[in-house]
């Protein structure tokens, strides 16, 4: 993991972003200093550089049919991007699945662009160095949403369906350490080291979580997006690596969605 | 050239209000990669800002400007409709010039 | 009945994910969560699809819902049988505390980006509060500051701490904690570290 280097190393490595949480019991000096640092950070989201380059890309000729990515329906019709984060994950007849946004992006890719599946989903999260277009594509969609609430659908059976693994296995304890996810997001006021964490089965925390994903991770110096940060928890859980776009993935990102009910977009946002 | 860079100029009273968003890995030269070798230095070394002809900022930087800096400064002498011209170049002699015109 | 869920034009999914046509009030068994999760998942590094497998414990703490908890027989069943797997170490359960501190500060250990030949640590200071000095730590878990000074540096209260950091469901089942000896977590010296950093009177922990 690349060290937080410059200005934002005054901050020490152990001091870490909370997602907007406040913590139930009186707040330390370092908790404090915490908030000043992410006051600080406020302004100047590099994640809007990823915005501009994700546009950039949605409308570029790419892959073998060098068409760009313009008539790709991410749920509210062909083409329009302007609120389909907030619907997503939904049904798509087309693949009579439910998809989240990156497997729709995978999707779009392969039926317009002409890109194999492997060549779609290659690379989707960029190693040091690396620009990969998935990300971009997710900070610009996921941009396209601010200020407009969370409301996906459990009309259609397979939503409901999916909605219902994704719960299933939020609360699934497994691996060396018998962590789920409902090990660290299961109650509310708690925090790993100096890490706020939400309680995903209270709405009001879950609202708060949702909506800030996709996020630049100063830490990480990049933009992250929700299939990242499922690959990531589950990796400390000492799970096996979950599958980019695997089913368990959209079932969980389904559930988060639900559960962010009303909540107000604000992605890319900033987190540490 | 460079990736573009992200600026926005708006007027605050009088004076001019500039926020810059660079694109750049900003490497130290300090860190190591996985097998062990020295990721070498890759830095912005110098930033100007210009307005209507004039040099309104001159900045070096070294590597302990963090990743993908974002650079906020005011100045006077300039007003609303009049462009803000930013450059920087880096230790290998890349370089990026974006504007924009003040809100 | 179930249904084969194969990709149609979107990435194609390793095997089928079986879930089977159910009613929406009822959500899917225990298999179908299984055979959704072994399609989702990749061997890597030393985390294998094995990992996967829940044992008894895992099984049934993955049934209980916020606000409630395990019916009294089977949490008393899992603690008893737990208790029962315990492993005791010959001779003195107290090691070198300055280790244990070390094992406490570590993070790593069965991630697939480890190296399975180091050492895992505890992370315990992402739970708990344990040497003052260390601003950093978590609140999982209650505050372990002053352990051994508060309860009485006694061979019963270290067997006590032996057994919770081996297997924290033999006391309390379906615990967050992980369980370091029973899944192979720490060794047997790594154990007897954590025990000196709460139960030796020159510990930090105790001061």
């Amino acid at each position: 993991m690349k060290a937080v280097h410059g200005i934002a190393a005054a901050v020490a490595a152990g001091i870490a972003l909370a997602a907007g949480l406040a913590p139930a019991e009186e707040k330390s000096p370092a908790l404090q200093e915490i908030e000043k640092y992410r006051a600080a950070l406020a302004e100047g989201n590099p994640g809007e550089l990823w915005e501009a380059r994700g546009e950039a890309i949605w409308k570029e000729k790419r892959g073998p049919r060098n068409v760009s990515l313009e008539a790709c329906d991410l749920g509210l019709g062909p083409g329009v991007v302007k609120g389909a984060y907030t619907v997503l994950p939904r049904y798509f007849a087309d693949t009579d699945k439910v998809e989240d946004l990156e497997s729709r992006l995978v999707t779009c890719m392969v039926a317009l662009q002409g890109f194999t599946p492997e060549q779609a989903k290659k690379d989707p999260f960029a190693n040091p160095g690396q620009k990969v277009p998935m990300d971009a594509l997710v900070a610009y969609i996921a941009s396209e949403s601010q200020g407009m609430p969370m409301h996906v659908s459990l009309a259609h059976p397979k939503e409901r369906q999916a909605y219902e693994m994704g719960k299933e296995i939020f609360f699934y304890r497994g691996a060396s350490h018998d962590f789920g996810c409902v090990t660290c997001h299961g109650a509310s006021g708690k925090r790993i080291r100096l890490q706020d964490l939400p309680n995903l089965t209270d709405p009001a925390d879950a609202r708060r979580a949702y909506t800030t994903w996709p996020a630049y991770r100063v830490s990480q110096g990049e933009v992250r997006s929700m299939q990242w940060r499922l690959n990531d928890c589950f990796r400390q859980q000492r799970f096996p690596e979950l599958e980019f776009v695997s089913p368990a993935s959209i079932a969980l990102s389904m559930y988060l969605a639900k559960s962010a009910e009303g909540g107000v977009m604000n992605a890319p946002a900033l987190k540490r | 050239m460079a990736d573009p860079m992200k600026i926005r100029a708006t007027m605050v009273g009088d004076k001019v209000e500039v926020k810059v968003l660079m694109a750049h890995e900003m490497e130290t030269g300090q860190r190591k990669d996985s097998k062990g070798a020295v990721i070498p230095a890759w830095f912005i070394q110098n930033v100007t800002a210009t307005a209507n002809g004039k040099t309104v900022l001159s900045a070096e930087w070294g590597p302990a400007v963090a990743k993908n800096p974002f650079l906020s400064f005011r100045f006077s002498g300039a007003k609303a409709g009049d462009k803000v011209v930013i450059s920087w170049t880096d230790n290998h002699g890349d370089k990026r010039t974006d504007e924009a015109t003040i809100a | 009945m179930r249904l084969c869920v194969a990709a149609a034009l979107a990435a194609a999914v390793a095997g089928c994910a079986a879930i089977a046509t159910q009613d929406a009030a009822r959500g899917p068994s225990p298999e179908e969560v299984k055979a959704v999760l072994q399609s989702s998942f990749q061997a890597k590094g030393q985390a294998k699809l094995d990992r996967l497998d829940q044992d008894e414990v895992q099984r049934l703490c993955s049934t209980v819902r916020p606000g409630h908890a395990l019916a009294p027989e089977a949490a008393h069943r899992i603690e008893a049988a737990q208790m029962a797997a315990i492993r005791y170490p010959q001779g003195s359960l107290v090691g070198d505390w300055k280790s244990g501190e070390k094992i406490a500060q570590q993070g790593t250990g069965k991630q697939y980006s480890d190296n399975p030949a180091q050492p895992s640590g505890g992370n315990c200071y992402a739970c708990h509060q344990l040497d003052t000095a260390e601003v950093a730590y978590g609140n999982m878990g209650p505050s372990l500051h002053r352990f051994g000074a508060t309860r009485g540096y006694t061979a019963e209260m270290q067997k006590y701490v032996y057994a919770k950091v081996y297997d924290s469901d033999a006391f309390s089942a379906c615990s967050n904690m992980p369980r370091f000896g029973h899944m192979g977590i720490l060794t047997e010296q790594q154990i007897k570290d954590v025990v000196a950093l709460l139960m030796d009177p020159k510990s930090p922990v105790n001061q």
